[in-house]
């Protein structure tokens, strides 16, 4: 019964069983609510930031996950995207002939942030996805400290290291964003779920298996009359996009960006994330993303907060002090190392991947 | 914001300069030149073993009353015996980290090792935090420092040493590589590692003293560096660790004189950038030229193109 | 007009000649083997073919067209697909998504359309799908279709790689040695597939190691030694040739 009804589901979500879609939905349905049962706004504020961690994780798990290509610096792409809106939506480009700058729609820089991230994946990526894989790792990290640098240095347009402010919030039919991270939190789960879809639709199409044929071995892909330059460029920009859109939504809640956000510690943060869940399965990269995400946003400051209280209690100053989240990167690090030396297929048990590898198999013809 | 001063009075100094930060670049670049052409793995954490040897050279000078000591001998071989430790210990913690990290990935896909290292090198940058703080701190400068002047060009003696404590290392580093057993050994198993096996040589440690024979230069230059600038950051050796990896690649990784040649370029190139335009677009320009070099010149100035076997 | 046709062909490694001056044609529906010791230079053949090396010198032409110097996925959309002496399939991916790789230039859906899964794409995928759990059952894999291709038996991946070759329908399949380190009954197996093969239409170059092996199977046979060609001919004829059998058992036997 469940069943027949989901085969009528659009975006391929027929591929899944009936129980797995009630399960997401269910997911879906207890994230929809959370705003309103926690109206707590830092709260709120805090998830809606794991958004664009995962929107990140997302790209980064098409370059890294399906395509097999480490690319470090891809703080890069988001830093594009953001300052791209943010050039267009906002006083940052006042001229005498403009003397309030531009202010482009939020949603139609959606589009474009994701186009121009997406060409900026090809320009970095014609040249040198031809290099073997750890030469590609060095290239794509020099250009991520590049890039940063670069909006650091053009202080005339990029308002230097103070970065842009005042940038333009959305507004949907008369509904201002502002500050309120809710509206966001929702824009992010909307967008999420979307790309959600197309990753699910491109893991199980001709573009998705060329990428894990060239990840899984590329001269033999190669050999299957796959153009292995094509999809890596493909695998580049696409994941390059959901930066983009991911630097827009962010430079919007924000209101603010500057250089600093967009540098290595962020491109790390995103691989860790994909390394804890399992590169390359999508479910794996969901968890990875939001645990990394948790532990940033919420848990490591509220661990700080509870080592103050401690640290007043028994009157140790070390504790009373201590900044938690400036170790996060111990833990990311630590992350890294244990999850590649004892559990390289990430969190997620190889077991259920291959469950899922089954299910998304089931289709009339096969069973 | 960006415009090219007329540097010409300063070229030589600039040029002296860029001498000593490249002597600096070089050692850290043999390291990584040595593990990658020992077993293909861009050893991420080797910048911060060399952050390690500034770190623990500190914390050793720590031990030493210096205020009460001012015979320059003395000074002279306390700075020795530090350089000395400095190295023995960051050699073992690199051996360490090659046994507890990389040993077991050696014939894993290549990415799983690289990201490791990328793992092992961010618990090596927290851990120098927790240790010395957030902020740079400073390192004594314990030696008498003297200005020579030759033309119109000055140089102290810190600058000095770098060069020569560099140079000693290079020359000492070539000796053994070329004219020693296991240095003959390191060779083979870069060359071909199952062969190698076969013709009994002992992989498993001729690649732990890859390790600590590149780890010990870190720590070499970690002092050394600490000396010449006088302060030390728990971060510096991300930066640092860059630049001497754009410098191997730059004179064709695998390759210890390219390592050496590729130092002295990039430091020269740093430091004209810095003279020339300014220093904020030092860091672009060292980038830039590990990207284009990649590019299009993948093998470096001094390595040679290998075909890909099938 | 033969379906391949290789002329004076040499490809040189810095001093090393791997293949020198080598001529021949392999006619459409035919079984062309090409035997020889270890080092002879089959496999280089193979990847001048397929386009991984550029000929030193000398010309290949396919269906009447140059293929020299084409990219390797060119030269298999053109309709030559191979397996490798060493097995390479893609392992962390399923026995069936092996396949559907393999359909990869059969297939016309463009990045638009697998993002988005347009009515296009899900009718290409249907068909693929049916086409590749068709190969997988005529080759007798089918019932691995949702294993991971690296969990399968030896000789069952070498059976894998063949399949997937033979799913983008090519016309001339080239094998480098398919029975190398499988067991006896699996090798008679693999021959008689070669056979079959042969019988839906696609023409075969195969290497063999073994020279029984192929002698019953194979139309014509071309026999190398140090990169020259050195006999050629029906397979009886070879059999008996001179210079085959010391090149096989070592001069003075
Ligand atoms: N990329 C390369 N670079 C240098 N030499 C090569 C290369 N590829 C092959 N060779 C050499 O060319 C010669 C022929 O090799 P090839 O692999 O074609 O032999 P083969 O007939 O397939 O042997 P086998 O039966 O062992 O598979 C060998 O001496 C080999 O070492
Ligand atoms: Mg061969």
């Amino acid at each position: 019964m469940l069943n027949s009804l989901v085969t009528w589901l659009p975006f391929g979500l027929s591929r899944y069983t009936g129980r797995q879609v009630l399960f997401g939905g269910f997911i879906v349905l207890a994230l929809l609510l959370l705003p309103i049962v926690d109206s707590n706004s830092s709260h709120v504020s805090a998830v809606a930031d794991a958004g664009y961690i995962l929107l990140l994780a997302f790209g980064l798990n098409i370059i890294v996950g399906y395509t097999g290509l480490l690319a470090l610096g891809f703080a890069a792409f988001f830093a594009i995207g953001a300052y791209t809106y943010a050039f267009v939506a906002s006083p940052q480009l006042a001229s005498p002939a403009h003397p309030d700058g531009y202010h482009v729609s939020f949603w139609l820089m959606l589009l474009v942030s994701a186009a121009v991230a997406a060409a900026f994946g090809v320009i970095l990526g014609a040249p040198t996805l031809r290099l073997r894989g750890d030469y590609l790792a060095i290239v794509t990290l020099g250009f991520g400290e590049i890039v940063p640098q670069l909006f650091q240095n053009l202080d005339k347009w990029t308002g230097g290291p103070d970065g842009i402010a005042a940038v333009d919030q959305p507004v949907l039919f008369n509904y201002h964003f502002g500050f309120n991270p809710t509206p966001y939190y929702y824009l992010y789960m909307a967008v999420i779920c979307i790309c959600l879809v197309l990753l699910a639709n491109l893991r199980n199409s001709r573009l998705g298996r060329a990428w894990m044929a060239i990840r899984e071995d590329e001269l033999a892909a190669e050999h299957m009359g796959i153009n292995t330059m094509t999809a890596k460029l493909l695998a580049f920009s696409m994941g390059a996009a959901f930066a983009g859109v991911a630097g827009v939504i962010y430079a919007a809640k924000l209101s603010t960006i500057s250089p600093s956000g967009f540098d290595f510690n962020m491109s790390i943060m995103i691989l860790a994330a994909i390394v804890l869940g399992g590169m390359g399965n999508l479910s794996g990269v969901l968890l990875g993303g939001s645990i990394v995400a948790m532990l940033n946003f919420l848990i490591l400051p509220q661990a700080s907060n509870w080592a103050h209280a401690i640290g007043a209690s028994v009157h140790s100053t070390f504790l009373m002090n201590v900044d938690l989240t400036q170790y996060r990167f111990m833990l990311y690090g630590i992350i890294l190392v244990l999850v590649m030396l004892f559990r390289p297929e990430g969190l997620i048990p190889s077991a259920t991947v291959r469950a899922e590898l089954r299910e998304s198999m089931k289709s009339p013809e096969v069973a | 914001m960006f415009e090219i001063h007329n540097c010409a009075p300063q070229f030589i100094q600039q040029l002296i300069n860029g001498v000593a930060l490249g002597g600096l670049y070089a050692l850290i670049a043999l390291g990584y030149t040595m593990v990658y052409g020992i077993i293909e793995l861009i050893n991420f954490a080797h910048g911060d073993v060399y952050t390690l040897g500034s770190f623990i050279s500190l914390s050793i000078l720590g031990l030493i009353p210096l205020a009460t000591i001012s015979n320059p001998t003395v000074l002279g071989l306390i700075a020795l015996a530090v350089i000395i430790l400095a190295a023995l210990l960051c050699g073992i913690i690199g051996v360490l980290i090659e046994r507890l990290a990389y040993r077991r990935l050696r014939n894993a896909p290549r990415l799983a090792p690289l990201i490791t290292a990328i793992g092992v090198s961010l618990i090596l940058e927290n851990i120098m935090q927790i240790w010395k703080g957030n902020s740079e701190v400073s390192f004594p400068q314990f030696l008498p420092d003297h200005w020579h002047q030759i033309g119109g060009v000055r140089f102290d003696d810190r600058s000095l040493m770098v060069v020569v404590v560099s140079l000693v290392c290079m020359i000492l580093l070539n000796f053994f590589v070329f004219h020693t057993k296991l240095g003959k050994a390191m060779r083979a198993t870069a060359q071909d590692r199952d062969a190698a096996q076969l013709m009994g040589i002992n992989v498993n440690s001729t690649i732990a003293w890859t390790f600590f024979i590149g780890s010990a230069l870190a720590g070499v230059a970690g002092f050394i560096s600490g000396m010449y600038y006088g302060t030390t950051f728990f971060l510096n050796g991300y930066q640092a660790g860059l630049k001497a990896f754009t410098a191997a690649v730059l004179g064709g990784i695998g390759n210890i004189t390219g390592a050496m040649l590729g130092g002295f370029v990039i430091g020269i190139i740093e430091t004209m950038t810095s003279g020339c335009i300014s220093d904020q677009w030092s860091e672009v320009a060292v980038f830039a030229i590990l990207i284009l070099t990649l590019v299009f010149r993948p093998s470096g100035l001094l390595g040679q193109q290998l075909p890909e076997k099938v | 007009m033969a379906l391949l046709s290789l002329q004076g062909v040499t490809k040189s490694f810095g001093g090393l000649t791997a293949v020198k001056n080598l001529t021949f044609d392999v006619e459409a529906g035919a079984i062309i083997s090409l035997i020889g010791p270890n080092g002879a230079g089959k496999s280089t053949v193979f990847n001048l073919i397929t386009g991984i090396y550029m000929p030193s010198s000398g010309s290949i032409v396919f269906d009447e067209h140059a293929i020299e110097g084409l990219k390797p996925h060119s030269v298999a959309a053109r309709g030559i697909l191979r397996t490798f002496q060493n097995i390479r399939l893609f392992s962390h991916m399923t026995v069936l998504e092996n396949v559907l790789v393999g359909r990869h230039a059969r297939m016309r859906s463009a990045a638009w359309d697998c993002a988005f899964r347009t009515p296009f794409a899900q009718k290409e995928e249907r068909s693929s799908d049916a086409a590749a759990m068709e190969l997988l059952e005529w080759i007798g894999l089918s019932r691995f279709a949702t294993e991971w291709a690296r969990n399968l038996p030896y000789g069952m991946q070498r059976r894998l790689e063949i399949a997937r070759a033979l799913a983008s329908e090519p016309k001339l399949l080239l094998l480098d040695e398919p029975a190398a380190g499988t067991n006896p009954a699996e090798k008679i197996g693999l021959m008689k597939l070669v056979q079959s093969i042969r019988d839906r239409g696609v023409t075969v170059l195969l290497i063999e190691h073994d020279m029984k092996l192929v002698m019953g199977i194979s139309d014509y046979v071309h026999v190398l030694d140090y990169g020259e060609e050195i006999a050629h001919g029906k397979p009886d004829a070879v059999r008996h040739d001179q210079r085959v059998i010391e090149a096989y058992l070592g001069k003075g036997a």
